[in-house]
């Protein structure tokens, strides 16, 4: 490593103060700490020693809890692919179909999203945040396969700017920025983002009776027609064979969808890997499977339509419900930060994915829009948790 | 009945280098230092000397201008042979060289019953001119504190969890009749209890373990068990408008000497300890020792950071330096201004750490493997993420994110709201240790501090 370090030595002056490129200083330490932990010691008063963790680190843990569901992903679309044009495939086929299409998609996400961070950086003079390389990961994995780059860029870049950089940067971020780009997307593009799209078809013709619909807008359908949804799902591709749309293939995540989001078991990985590490919040996760079955159970009682009536076992495992409870609503920045204010905003979020997804027409899938409006009022429910701590303070000193 | 007060939050930091417990064979050192700096809250100290002079054991050398009434006394006996200045002719440090015999000034000396008899006011006018007052320390604050109040009680705390921290029962072995004497005078000064904290995982100490007029407490679980504040927060939190004092061990026991011998004794055992030194022990003393011989031939290299105190709450001092007037311990460890390649994601179990995030493998390890661990702050600054992670390190019903946010944006109201009374540095240490962000926390929250005092 003696010779990178050499090569960064070199051409350290140019980005110090006077050097020619003295404002692009940010880039450089970017860079530099990326292949060296910086030499830096404590300060004179204070801890003499630090902890081993960084920021880095931790989202470095984010990024590998995300491998699963990234690898299934990029599996599925070649899976999903040679399901829908009929043809077999072995394993790598697949796997190449599906790096074809989810590579370049990273590429973008991850080029457009550092070039604006870096030029913001360079602009206010403050170090590069780290945040980005996990924002990076998660917007692929949240759209379909088939979406156009430039507007993977076009939401990288708006998520980054509007979504967080508006606000002061890492840290001060309101809203999740991997889903402020998902949104972006739903409301400016929405014909690239609902109807048939999950899957991505190449040039080539679906087998006849192929149905690109996912579980979501199946339910929809099913409730329209009055019909129940389970035998709706079963009705459903039976080309592909029977059971294509079984709980188990869906909590497998063998069904169209977004790239990263099919599969309930990559996502529950991930969701150990947060837990055992402890950077993700289990009470968040917990709590949003918690709040979406509860409701998912308050639906059966008062069902009035197909979809009210279906198995709350069912919501768990379709659309993006655990991708999201793991992922996005976990975000330390965006979510709740006191412990009970964890348990109540989990739980509102599993409950509004349910409520959005059953009783608005407009939406079929629920959890983007719950975990962004949670986002919102995240702040107002640690307030509450908050002046509590004050009030029993106060309490105690009139007695 | 004592009352043990269980406290699962914490984090111990197992150091190598524990001081063996024997005292060094090793020459007095030649120069002592008085530091201003050490005096949180000093703003404008006065020398009562001058450079050439000479002055005993308890002669005054110095006071504040703001509080004329408290007087610090010189260590040792000999002659002054430096002021030494920073900044704005700030004064730094006040250089004594040591006589071989020490001198002392010397005052009223008193048998048990005096002391029992001794009225408040007197009391207090021996311990101010005996430089002894400085001991007291008040909270809110946790400054110097003021003759003229009567506290709603006050702390002793009799064990310390820092890590590497000198061990009280052996540094005061026999002296429990100075340490029941300063109890006693202690008493005159508060209508309220005087709460003597023990550590229920370990025995307690023959100094600490039949003193009269006091409260016992015990606590257990991991640092921060030992810090005072952690203590009164379970006994009986400091609200707005209360004040508590603390005093060391040492403290109350010097107290005591000074009304039973009639002198300003400032012998103190020194823990010399840290992965770096050859043979950590104790050192026999005097305050503000300078660790000149203590450290010469004793280090295992010469790259490496003198602290006196403890390595979460201690200053970085020079091979040359002086031991704040306050600390019992003596800290080497080595310097870490080095790059590690890859070093913010390579798995190790030699980094400590309370978090687990990948590669980070200390949670391990057994609890008994003791770390070297260096000065390196293994990551950059970087913008607050909230992770909870405060609250989990510190046994207090406190939103630590918010106090400093609130003292960030300079909000009074939520600074008061929000339980700055009941914290000093020391409490938030293991938050600055933990901070992902590394962010300099007992830095902020003297600041947050100073902006309530002085508003």
């Amino acid at each position: 490593m003696k010779f990178v370090q050499n090569a960064f030595d070199k051409i350290k002056p140019h980005f110090e103060k006077g050097g020619k490129w003295e404002k692009f200083h940010p880039i450089y330490e970017g860079h530099r700490t990326l292949f060296f932990a910086p030499k830096f010691v404590t300060g004179n008063r204070g801890v003499q020693i630090r902890d081993g963790i960084d920021l880095k680190r931790m989202m470095m843990t984010v990024i590998i809890a995300m491998v699963p569901c990234l690898l299934f992903g990029i599996w599925n679309v070649g899976h999903q692919y040679y399901l829908a044009t009929g043809t077999e495939a072995a394993f790598l086929d697949k796997v190449a179909i599906g790096a074809m299409k989810v590579v370049p998609i990273i590429a973008v996400s991850y080029a457009v999203g550092l070039l604006t961070e870096f030029t913001i950086c360079v602009i206010r003079q403050h170090d590069v945040n780290e945040g980005f390389l996990v924002t990076g990961m998660l917007i692929p994995l949240v759209v379909p396969p088939t979406i156009p780059l430039w507007q993977v860029g076009l939401a990288t870049f708006f998520a980054v700017v509007i979504g967080k950089e508006v606000f002061g940067g890492t840290g001060m971020n309101i809203l999740n920025v991997a889903l402020t780009a998902r949104a972006f997307l739903y409301f400016a593009y929405p014909s690239q983002i609902s109807g048939e799209i999950w899957t991505y078809l190449g040039d080539k013709a679906t087998v006849d009776g192929y149905s690109g619909a996912t579980s979501l807008a199946l339910a929809v359908e099913a409730s329209n027609e009055g019909v129940a949804v389970a035998d709706k799902l079963a009705q459903t591709n039976t080309v592909l064979g029977g059971d294509f749309f079984s709980i188990s293939n869906m909590f497998m995540g063998l069904i169209p969808g977004s790239i990263g989001e099919t599969s309930t078991l990559a996502a529950l990985i991930g969701g150990i890997i947060l837990i055992a590490t402890g950077v993700g919040s289990w009470k968040i996760i917990v709590s949003v499977f918690g709040g979406a079955f509860l409701t998912g159970m308050l639906m059966n009682a008062v069902a009035v339509n197909t979809y009210m009536e279906m198995d709350p076992m069912y919501h768990m495992v379709i659309g993006g419900l655990a991708f999201g409870a793991v992922f996005m609503a976990t975000d330390p920045v965006s979510a709740a930060q006191t412990e009970r204010g964890k348990w109540i905003y989990g739980f509102m979020i599993g409950a509004l994915t349910i409520i959005i997804r059953v009783l608005n027409p407009a939406y079929p899938e629920g959890i983007m829009l719950a975990i962004l409006f949670m986002n919102v009022f995240a702040p107002l429910i640690d307030y509450y948790v908050v002046q509590a701590n004050k009030k029993r303070r106060l309490a105690r000193a009139t007695v | 009945m004592s009352k043990i007060i269980k406290l699962k939050k914490g984090f111990d930091i197992n150091l190598a280098g524990k001081a063996e417990k024997r005292i060094a064979d090793s020459p007095q050192p030649e120069t002592f230092a008085i530091k201003p700096p050490n005096f949180i809250g000093m703003t404008r100290p006065k020398l009562l000397v001058a450079e050439g002079d000479n002055v005993k054991a308890g002669t005054p050398v110095l006071y504040d201008k703001m509080k004329e009434s408290v007087m610090y006394c010189a260590p040792v006996s000999g002659e002054i042979v430096e002021i030494k200045r920073g900044a704005k002719r700030r004064i730094l440090e006040i250089k004594i060289l040591a006589d071989k015999e020490i001198e002392f000034e010397s005052f009223p000396t008193h048998n048990v019953s005096d002391i029992t008899n001794l009225s408040r006011e007197d009391a207090q006018e021996i311990m101010l001119k005996g430089g002894v007052w400085p001991n007291i320390i008040q909270r809110p604050y946790g400054i110097v504190a003021d003759e003229n109040d009567s506290p709603k009680a006050i702390f002793i705390s009799t064990f310390d969890s820092h890590p590497l921290a000198a061990d009280n029962a052996y540094a005061l072995k026999g002296q429990e009749e100075a340490f029941q004497a300063g109890v006693n005078i202690l008493r005159k000064f508060t209508e309220g209890k005087i709460h003597l904290n023990h550590d229920s995982d370990a025995e307690v100490s023959t100094t600490f373990a039949n003193v009269e007029n006091v409260q016992d407490n015990k606590f257990s679980g991991p640092h921060p068990s030992g810090n005072v504040g952690i203590q009164i927060h379970h006994i009986d939190p400091i609200n707005k408008g209360d004040l508590v004092w603390t005093v060391s061990p040492f403290g109350v026991a010097q107290i005591g000497k000074l009304f039973l011998g009639g002198k300003y004794d400032a012998s103190k055992r020194i823990a010399l300890t840290g992965s770096e030194v050859k043979s950590p022990q104790y050192y026999e003393t005097y305050i503000g020792a300078s660790i000149t011989k203590m450290v010469a031939d004793n280090v295992k290299q010469d790259h490496v950071r003198y602290i006196s105190g403890n390595v979460l709450t201690g200053e970085k001092i020079e091979a040359d330096g002086y031991i704040n007037f306050y600390d019992s311990s003596v800290t080497v460890i080595p310097e870490g201004d080095y790059e590690e390649a890859f070093g913010w994601i390579l798995p190790s179990k030699k980094k400590l750490s309370f978090h687990r995030a990948f590669g980070l493998l200390s949670f391990m390890n057994s609890s008994k493997k003791e770390y070297v661990i260096d000065t390196n702050t293994h990551g950059e600054k970087r913008a607050f993420v909230m992770t909870g992670a405060f609250e989990r390190v510190v046994p207090m019903d406190i939103y630590f994110d918010y106090l400093f946010k609130a003292i960030m944006s300079e909000d009074f109201d939520n600074m008061e709201a929000l339980g700055i009374y009941e914290v000093i540095e020391e409490d938030v240490a293991l938050c600055e240790f933990i901070d992902v962000s590394k962010h300099d926390l007992q830095d902020i929250l003297r600041e947050g501090l100073t902006l309530i005092q002085t508003s």
